[in-house]
């Protein structure tokens, strides 16, 4: 399965209504060819009504798709060439698990050498291979999944769109099964389409990340660009722990009820918030030359790979190393740097 | 009127194309069901209407004589004759789903109370006689009243037959009879209820009240209605129009609204009395289906 | 499992005993040599032998067997393609409540209102063509009547079980409308269609009263031969055969449960 289409998928002005309920408003997306493009936001953002726009499962309400030089809008899904993994994985209960892997090549009666080539390849690729005869209830869900992506790779899909597909595993295998996930869209080149609520799986599989929320696309780039530069609260908190402070516009910086912070970037407002990540803020021997806080430590937990600890004044939350042990109470200088510091936006 | 286009089920089609494609799908079941099962019922009630002719011929000349007979008004004065028979059919009716139902309750316990193994031959047990003939299961009663074993010989003991009749054809064997028969009708949809009874809300209810009714009622009456509601319309309904039982076991002294009905079709020859009958037995099983309807939500309350 | 209470034990037990009563004094008579059946004369087969050199008997039970098969192929396909019709395709309430009042008639009306009502229709009809006479096709044609809303309840419900999912993954891998019903969703359907057409099969058996008001001189089925049997007299003959008869549906019922219990995918 190596075919390299440079078929980039370009969303334009894409709206649709159920009923009363505007469910997408207005998207406008380009997704480029060979990259790992997720849809990241909480339930009801209308990122999986947009996956299945794509897919051809639901039809917009108005605006268009457009599949490298074709307009594929008013396309059936059978005649699409994206194919799509469900999140229930959706295999059919009656066919073996080889034949639910060639059902797509049947139903376009490719010759049967070729079809018994292909559902090989793909077998082998997700390593299937015990289990070719056996029938879905008799699989586990990890290998249902694996089964759901065979059937859908092996008919060389220009895009391959993925229904939060780890919902349905336990914690310990969805790590496991990211990383493959990445793996497998890196040697394969197909483009990916993912839709999921989980950052932390955005965050490890995409190229870039589209952050949606109440059907529109807030904000869309790379995942570094996404989590160090959230363009506002929602971004900032959805992708991960953030702190919030409300801010005034200076000069050079920022006026805050915990002093005044030099940034690197200035806001185009007057008022707002900045945001900072625990993991950056900085604990120091004494006070920073700038930026700087003296703050108690209200209480530490925990976690294995660090402790988190809870700062007045601000209700901080600041993120350290495990080597370091404080008490509550404990006073300690931070510092907040200019480079860390991200104004955001409405 | 724009035809807009549709996504259903993963199909990408139109309304109008739909809607033809489904009226495709519905078009043969619907018009045979029209045909002869819903015309027929109007052209019955039509028929109610119409008159006998002498030789037993349908004569399609209005008349509301047919139902003024049911009534009892006759050229002869009123009898009260065919009322007490319809009168009679809901009594066994009702006799019989009520000692249907107080059997039930333990046999379909008792069934889900055995280990899984088991339980599959009690429920076979149960489904033979369901699937079984009425015809046979009501006639081989016959030996079973005979005069020489000991239901017969008691009833003559105590003087209510002569000696040497058997207990047949009375009320007493189409009683017999009919509980026989229908019993089967209740347990079946009543035992799927049981089988998913949640029996810590029984025991719940074991701690909370003293009384053994109000467990039933608080705690196993709600969960069980819906398989306890279909074997009462299951039973209920097909008993008060039986004509078997009643013409085996009751013979002409205990007709039932059934063999009357029977008769018109048969050797009485006057299909409006006929029809004019069945729709009375009709307007009754609405009215017992509204009433269990309207007293169903009560128990629900009780 | 819980203790059963040793009333409801007793009860139960019972009422098993009440059901299979008048069976057993029949199966026990069936095998008595006397021929009036009251006295014990001594263990036969003769009256099962018998039943086999009866030509009444014979024809009776090809006519119900015909009958049975016949109205359960046409009700079948019949009952599958109106569940389809039902179910799969957006009614709005009124239409929904329509069409299950129509499935829910036959099953919950009388069935001798159904037979009169059909006995007059036909009376109408036999005007027009002789087709319609008391008979073999009359019967069908009744039997059909409610066999249909049985096969349409119970594939209905199956059907209520194949999600929407599945439907959409055979359209996302390329499946047209016939490749999507002929592969996937009528290999899904199956156990309900059979569930069904056992069902139908089982009540044609079965049915006295539409038979009894449709039947012609040359249709008569064994529920009727009983019946006008026993009228006259029973005979040892007739025990064997109604005895005959229930071991057969024990092996029906049987045959059946494990069928379904294969089935079950």
């Amino acid at each position: 399965m190596n075919s390299q289409k440079e078929k980039n998928l370009t969303i334009k002005n894409m709206v649709k209504t159920f009923g009363k309920v505007e469910v997408l408003k207005t998207v406008n997306q380009e997704v480029r060819a060979g990259e790992f493009f997720t849809l990241l936001g909480p339930s009801g953002c209308g990122k999986t009504t947009l996956l299945r726009i794509i897919a051809g499962l639901e039809i917009p309400t108005s605006g268009n798709i457009i599949l490298g030089t074709d307009d594929i809008t008013s396309l059936p899904a059978n005649k699409r060439h994206v194919n799509m993994v469900f999140q229930s994985y959706a295999l059919f209960p009656h066919l073996s698990i080889y034949e639910n892997i060639a059902f797509g090549l049947r139903s376009r009666k490719i010759n049967p050498d070729d079809i018994k080539r292909r559902v090989e390849e793909g077998i082998e690729m997700l390593g299937l291979g015990a289990m070719r005869d056996r029938m879905p209830d008799q699989l586990s869900g990890g290998q249902k999944q694996r089964v759901s992506l065979a059937r859908a790779l092996v008919n060389e899909p220009d895009i391959l769109l993925l229904d939060e597909p780890m919902s349905a595993l336990d914690a310990k295998l969805r790590a496991q099964v990211q990383e493959d996930l990445r793996r497998l869209q890196r040697k394969l080149g197909t483009t990916f389409i993912m839709v999921t609520h989980d950052q932390d799986e955005a965050l490890v599989c995409s190229d870039r990340i589209a952050v949606m929320n109440e059907g529109q696309i807030v904000q869309c780039g790379t995942p570094e660009e996404v989590y160090d530069y959230p363009c506002n609260k929602f971004v900032a908190e959805f992708l991960g722990a953030a702190n919030m402070i409300k801010a005034k516009r200076g000069t050079g910086g920022v006026e805050t009820e915990l002093g005044f912070f030099h940034l690197d970037k200035m806001p185009d407002w007057s008022e707002g918030l900045i945001t900072i990540r625990p993991e950056w803020i900085k604990i120091r021997e004494t006070q920073p030359e700038r930026n700087g806080i003296l703050a108690t430590v209200e209480d530490s937990v925990y976690r294995g790979t660090n402790y988190d600890l809870f700062i007045s004044p601000g209700n901080l939350r600041v993120r350290t190393s495990s080597y370091k042990h404080f008490r509550t109470g404990d006073k300690i200088w931070l510092e907040l740097t200019a480079a860390d510091l991200v104004a955001l936006g409405e | 009127m724009k035809n807009k286009q549709i996504l259903w089920r993963g199909e990408m089609t139109t309304k109008a194309s739909l809607f033809r494609k489904g009226l495709a799908y519905l078009s043969s079941g619907i018009s045979w069901l029209m045909i002869f099962l819903i015309l027929p019922g109007l052209l019955f009630v039509g028929v109610s209407f119409a008159t006998r002719g002498d030789h037993g011929e349908l004569l399609w000349k209005f008349t509301m004589e047919n139902y003024e007979r049911l009534a009892g008004f006759s050229l002869f004065g009123w009898t009260p004759d065919y009322l007490i028979i319809l009168w009679r059919s809901v009594e066994v009716a009702f006799v019989t789903t009520l000692v249907s139902v107080i059997l039930s309750y333990p046999l379909s316990f008792f069934i889900a109370s055995r280990p899984a193994k088991s339980r599959y031959v009690w429920l076979t047990l149960v489904i033979v006689p369901f699937w079984t003939n009425m015809v046979i299961r009501t006639y081989a009663w016959f030996y079973l009243l005979s005069p020489e074993l000991p239901l017969a010989k008691l009833a003559i003991a105590l003087g209510f037959i002569p000696e040497g009749t058997p207990l047949y054809p009375n009320a007493i064997a189409v009683y017999l009879g009919m509980v026989s028969v229908f019993l089967p009708f209740v347990t079946l949809p009543l035992y799927s209820s049981v089988e998913k009874l949640d029996w810590s809300l029984v025991e719940a209810a074991q701690d909370l009240y003293s009384s053994k009714f109000r467990v039933f009622t608080q705690a196993i009456l709600p969960q069980t209605s819906p398989g306890l509601s279909v074997g009462i319309i299951l039973t209920f309904v097909p008993a008060m129009g039986t004509f078997v039982v009643p013409d085996l076991l009751g013979g002409a002294k205990y007709m039932l609204v059934g063999n009357l009905i029977q008769q018109q079709f048969g050797s009485s020859r006057d299909w409006p009395f006929g029809a004019a009958v069945s729709l009375g037995l009709m307007v009754l099983t609405m009215i017992s289906l509204q009433i269990y309807s309207r007293k169903g939500k009560e128990i629900e309350i009780l | 499992m819980r203790k059963t209470h040793p009333v409801i034990k007793v009860l139960a037990l019972f009422t098993v005993w009440f059901l299979y009563l008048p069976l057993m004094g029949v199966a026990v008579c069936s095998v008595n040599s006397a021929r009036d059946g009251w006295v014990w004369k001594g263990f036969t087969l003769d009256w099962y032998i018998k039943l086999f050199d009866n030509e009444w008997i014979l024809n009776s039970a090809w006519n119900t067997l015909v009958l049975a098969v016949v109205s359960t192929a046409i009700a079948t396909v019949l009952g599958t393609v109106l569940a389809i019709g039902i179910s799969r395709f957006p009614w709005g309430r009124k239409t929904n409540s329509f069409l299950n009042m129509m499935l829910n008639i036959p099953v919950v009306i009388p069935d001798i209102i159904m037979a009169g009502s059909l006995v007059v229709v036909f009376g109408i009809l036999r005007e027009v063509s002789s087709m319609f006479d008391m008979g073999m096709i009359d019967m069908i044609i009744g039997h059909v009547t409610f066999q249909i809303a049985f096969v349409a309840l119970v594939v209905r419900s199956r059907l209520a079980l194949i999600g929407q999912d599945v439907e959409e993954a055979g359209r996302d891998l390329f499946a047209s409308n016939w490749y999507l019903m002929r592969k996937v969703m009528l290999p899904l359907m199956m156990p309900g269609i059979v569930a069904g057409a056992m069902l139908a099969f089982t009540l044609s058996l079965d049915d006295f009263v539409l038979s009894f008001f449709l039947s012609g001189p040359d249709s008569q089925t064994l529920p009727l031969y009983i019946y006008a049997a026993v009228r006259r007299g029973v005979t040892p003959q007739i025990h064997a055969l109604s005895t005959l008869i229930v071991l057969i549906t024990v092996v029906l019922v049987v045959g059946a449960e494990r069928l379904s219990k294969k089935e079950v995918a």
